[in-house]
């Protein structure tokens, strides 16, 4: 089916700026304490709205939006993104575990993390409307792909 | 022919009954100017594109939003045959313009973020899925004609 699996274009890695990183560590901070809200509606969503997401959770019982499994590793996943933040400043050695994680054990295909990533950006849209300015959107978008990037790192 | 359910159509219907034409357009074609900086090529003649806020209040920004949004509104009115009514516009697109067409899905990005910060609750992980379906045969569609 050509419209679900709806081909995202290769982007590549823009690096983080001094004032990305203000921006992202100044929203992160307002924005934080939602961190498992958020990850889950973003997981919920990517796997209604990009079914192929799917495969990777085959083992999960219940993979409808905000399903136990669903909200639990949403949760999961915004840890790694608060981890992230918080070592902003040195992506690649702050993540290496969790690359290693994602490149042997899970291997995702890292062509995910940016459908992941647009669907974080899509629940902050939805939950801080007015804070969810065009200037944090790019800020955020070129983090998230720094951190898919770090992610990526040790696949090949 | 792309089948759409009754709750995709219905939902697309009511997306484009409900939204502010004249707000969502300019908005979700400043934030792609402002997002994806390199999407700037094509409006040389637009004058101010320095920086978010010259983006943001720039007139002829927020006029083209609302032909871009007037063009979508073509493929809610023809849903089953989207293709079709969109020959023209890709031939311009892809000829005249000359749009890399990598472009759409940025700018169908921007607008499904836009939606989401106007929909909040209501754009539900289901409602967001109709609408990327749509988008994506409207992106489709605007291929077509590229040789």
């Amino acid at each position: 089916m050509f419209f679900t699996a709806f081909s995202r274009p290769a982007r590549t890695t823009f690096p983080l700026t001094a004032k990305d990183k203000e921006t992202v560590k100044t929203f992160w901070a307002k924005i934080s304490s939602n961190g498992a809200a958020i990850g889950a509606d973003a997981l919920s969503r990517m796997l209604v709205v990009y079914p192929q997401t799917k495969t990777y959770f085959s083992h999960w019982k219940d993979l409808s939006p905000g399903s136990a499994p669903v909200k639990k590793h949403g949760a999961t996943v915004m840890s790694g993104v608060a981890d992230a933040v918080a070592k902003i400043d040195d992506l690649t050695a702050g993540l290496l575990s969790l690359s290693e994680l994602h490149a042997f054990t899970l291997r995702v295909d890292p062509s995910n993390f940016k459908i992941l990533s647009h669907n974080i950006l899509v629940v902050l849209a939805i939950m801080f409307p007015t804070d969810f300015t065009p200037e944090v959107h790019v800020a955020m978008d070129k983090f998230l792909a720094a951190v898919a990037r770090a992610l990526s790192e040790k696949y090949r | 022919m792309v089948k759409w359910t009754d709750f995709e159509r219905a939902t697309i219907q009511n997306i484009f009954s409900k939204i502010n034409y004249d707000v969502v357009g300019p908005a979700a074609l400043s934030r792609c100017l402002i997002v994806y900086p390199w999407t700037q090529r094509y409006f040389g003649g637009f004058g101010n594109l320095y920086n978010a806020a010259a983006i943001t209040s720039n007139p002829k920004v927020a006029a083209h939003g609302k032909v871009v949004l007037a063009g979508l509104e073509k493929a809610v009115k023809n849903m089953d045959d989207i293709k079709t009514t969109y020959k023209e516009l890709s031939v311009l697109h892809s000829e005249k313009l000359q749009v890399d067409p990598d472009n759409f899905n940025l700018l169908a990005d921007c607008l499904t973020i836009v939606l989401a910060g106007q929909m909040g609750a209501a754009f539900t992980p289901e409602v967001h899925a109709a609408f990327q379906k749509f988008l994506a045969v409207v992106v489709a569609s605007l291929r077509k004609q590229y040789l």
